[in-house]
């Protein structure tokens, strides 16, 4: 005989989970307490959020479902910014959370929520599990459905009694069989060809790179693509890394907080090649005007993407690393060199402008400098806020990965998922950027660093404003800042020590480099303190 | 412009709610929702009526297709299929008027369920239209309840086999 929560461990085991990241509670500790006797990891975090912000920086470094857990109610309740988070972001993503007994469901008891109707709109697909002898498919279908077609979250309410009921033998089945559920993984073939001799006409063509190259691992062919042809590369925020920062062909992120030349591209294109983007507001804020003269071929696994927010002439639904290898067996196109001078001009025209305050480190340039500090393959994980596009447009990418929540924009990410991505590559470098605002909502998470010590670097920009919205204010609201102001930011450095962990405060670049040199030498978490100014502007 | 759907989805509880909460978080406007389960107890069908323009319909059966207990997603054609609707009528029939109201109910083809000494309540399946009518007709003598069914559609084969 085993019981639910064993068999729960089993279908990890089957799937091959070496970590998840969770928090215990009354109901789910049948499984924890299985899980304790196996070589699966279980890293304890301050609070469940951060559990799915891990599991999602793990996924996203190794290109794996993460796996998180925590128990009913408030628990699995606080989890749902994290999960909605991987989903606007198209994450591979199983959270597991425990449930009160089934015969109590509905009743209200002690630490009951509905979790898989609040999570809805938010994940992927979701379980109530009604029988203990269904978890073996649930969970072999629930790790399909994450990793397979668009990625994203989905979550598996277990009730504490299925956990403890028990069958006869565990099975894992070897195949999953959805009926409603069969992406279409490779681009029809006369779609390609439609896109190639539309593109053979096109004298102004650029490539919009969004998350779905990096998911789909087209990081290498889109680069190829774009040499072979001479088309110029812009990106979404969740496309940053696809291009090498310093390739002469990439221009720079998009939209309202990117750069003006990568913008300018997008606005004078007479054809788009979307790829894997699905061009959200803050892309493009009047996909209108840009499609009036502009033809889009769109490439996306989703086809509910394609048309949703940019009127497509060409849509080509398929994983985005099939599609570009069979463009590039029969492409045969150069762009127009006329139009690659343009772009550079542009990009000489429009430069990052730093603003540099007496006495106050400069983020921009601090970043362009740190990139060169790191080792190869490093990992930045960005926040949200200001220092989200400090480092989406100053941050130089080449083999390494940019991290950050793209389209949930839910500060404090930064921390909890560098922890994650560091579990799934501890030899890479790994650095955490947020801001005073983003930091405080994830703290606590020092603590989870100094118990695992764990060689996490942190970079506050403190700026005492929620900078931001700051800027916000000063362009729409004049300059009344409401709710806006950090006063009683408090004292990082000793906050630090107090969980043991090594901090410094710096107030110019010179010393942020110096410090950032120091502390990219130790192979202990550092938490680094960049006194920013308050009028520091995001572009 | 109306539109009816036809959705074919997994018999699982849950799945319903998957479905119609999809509509109100797209913003979707829906008119009516059936559901039922078809020949194969393992599948049900759900039919929509909902209104909107060609993108709209077309995002609805995209985001209808990303559910994973969905099978498939139809949207009917003017004219390629047969809809009725099922409704219960409860009108007010004083004695006087209840040869007037039986008049309507044969004219009409409705059926007639229940009588009491005030009220008379019939049974309509037929299109919206008719029902339209129907209650156009019922109105004077003062309507006191309605209950509806939401409309159920199929293909219509002849149609299909002319073509």
């Amino acid at each position: 005989m085993i019981n639910g929560a064993e068999i729960m461990v089993r279908c990890l085991q089957e799937e091959g989970v070496e970590i998840v990241f969770g928090y215990p509670g009354a109901v789910i500790c049948p499984f924890f307490d299985k899980l304790y006797d196996t070589d699966i990891k279980a890293v304890l975090v301050r609070q469940e959020q951060n559990a799915a912000h891990a599991a999602s920086g793990y996924a996203r470094a190794l290109s794996k479902v993460g796996v998180c857990v925590a128990t009913s109610g408030p628990g699995a309740l606080n989890m749902i910014p994290g999960i909605a988070t991987a989903y606007m972001d198209s994450i591979p993503m199983v959270a597991i959370t425990g449930q009160v007994k089934s015969d109590q469901l509905g009743r209200d008891v002690f630490q009951e929520a509905d979790v898989t109707g609040a999570c809805e709109s938010f994940v992927k697909h979701s379980y109530l599990v009604k029988n203990t002898a269904d978890l073996p498919r649930i969970f072999k279908e629930a790790f399909h459905i994450a990793s397979t077609g668009r990625p994203g979250p989905v979550l598996i309410d277990v009730p504490v009694d299925i956990q403890q009921g028990e069958i006869e033998e565990f099975v894992y089945p070897d195949k999953v069989n959805i009926i409603g559920y069969k992406p279409s993984v490779n681009g029809h073939p006369m779609q390609i060809k439609r896109a190639l001799e539309t593109l053979s006409t096109s004298k102004r063509p650029v490539i919009c790179a969004g998350g779905g190259v990096l998911t789909s691992g087209a990081k290498l062919r889109l680069r190829e693509f774009s040499q072979k042809t001479n088309i110029p590369v812009v990106s979404t925020m969740m496309g940053i890394g696809v291009m090498p920062s310093d390739d002469p062909l990439y221009v720079g992120m998009i939209g309202s907080h990117g750069v003006k030349a990568a913008n300018k591209a997008i606005h004078d294109s007479d054809l788009i090649i979307l790829c894997g983007a699905r061009v959200g507001d803050r892309a493009v804020a009047a996909p209108d005007q840009v499609v009036d003269n502009t033809t889009v071929i769109h490439i996306d696994i989703d086809p509910a993407e394609i048309g949703k927010n940019m009127k497509t002439n060409i849509p080509i639904v398929g994983d985005m690393k099939n599609v570009l290898e069979a463009m590039l067996k029969d492409i045969d196109y150069c762009a127009p060199k006329e139009w690659i001078d343009s772009i550079k001009d542009w990009k000489k025209e429009f430069a990052v402008q730093h603003k540099k305050f007496e006495d106050y480190v400069e983020p921009k340039g601090f970043l362009e400098k740190l990139s060169s500090m790191l080792k190869a393959k490093s990992i930045l994980v960005a926040d949200v806020g200001q220092n989200q596009i400090w480092c989406a447009n100053s941050f130089k990418v080449s083999d390494g990965r940019f991290f950050t929540s793209g389209g949930m924009g839910t500060m404090g990410y930064s921390v909890p998922a560098a922890m994650g991505a560091k579990f799934a590559r501890p030899t890479r470098d790994v650095v955490a950027v947020c801001g005073d605002g983003s930091f405080q909502m994830s703290l606590n998470e020092l603590a989870t660093i100094a118990q695992n010590n764990m060689n996490v670097k942190i970079i506050v920009m403190r700026n005492t404003v929620l900078g931001m919205v700051h800027e916000l204010q000063d362009t729409f609201y004049g300059s009344r800042y409401a709710i806006t102001e950090l006063d009683e930011t408090p004292d990082f450095e000793k906050l630090a020590q107090a969980y043991g962990i090594e901090a410094a405060t710096v107030s110019s670049n010179e010393d942020a480099e110096k410090c950032a040199e120091k502390m990219l030498k130790s192979d202990k978490p550092f938490l680094l303190v960049c006194n920013v100014h308050p009028n520091t502007p995001s572009r | 412009m109306k539109y009816t759907l036809s959705v074919l989805v997994e018999n699982h509880p849950g799945v319903l709610s998957k479905v119609s909460g999809l509509f109100s978080r797209r913003g979707f406007n829906i008119d009516s929702l059936a559901v039922g389960i078809t020949e194969d107890s393992s599948i049900s069908r759900i039919t929509i009526v909902a209104d909107g323009d060609e993108y709209i319909i077309e995002q609805l059966e995209k985001q209808l297709n990303k559910v994973i207990p969905v099978i498939k997603v139809r949207t009917y054609a003017q004219d390629e299929f047969i809809s009725r609707e099922l409704s219960l009528i409860k009108v007010n029939c004083p004695a006087k008027q209840r040869l007037d109201i039986m008049k309507i109910a044969e004219l009409m083809e409705a059926k007639i369920v229940d009588v009491s000494l005030n009220t008379m309540t019939l049974q309509f399946a037929d299109t919206i239209e008719r029902f339209e009518t129907l209650i156009d007709l019922l109105k004077p003598y003062g309507i006191r309840e309605i209950v509806r069914t939401g409309t159920v559609a199929i293909e219509k084969d002849s149609a299909v086999s002319r073509k």
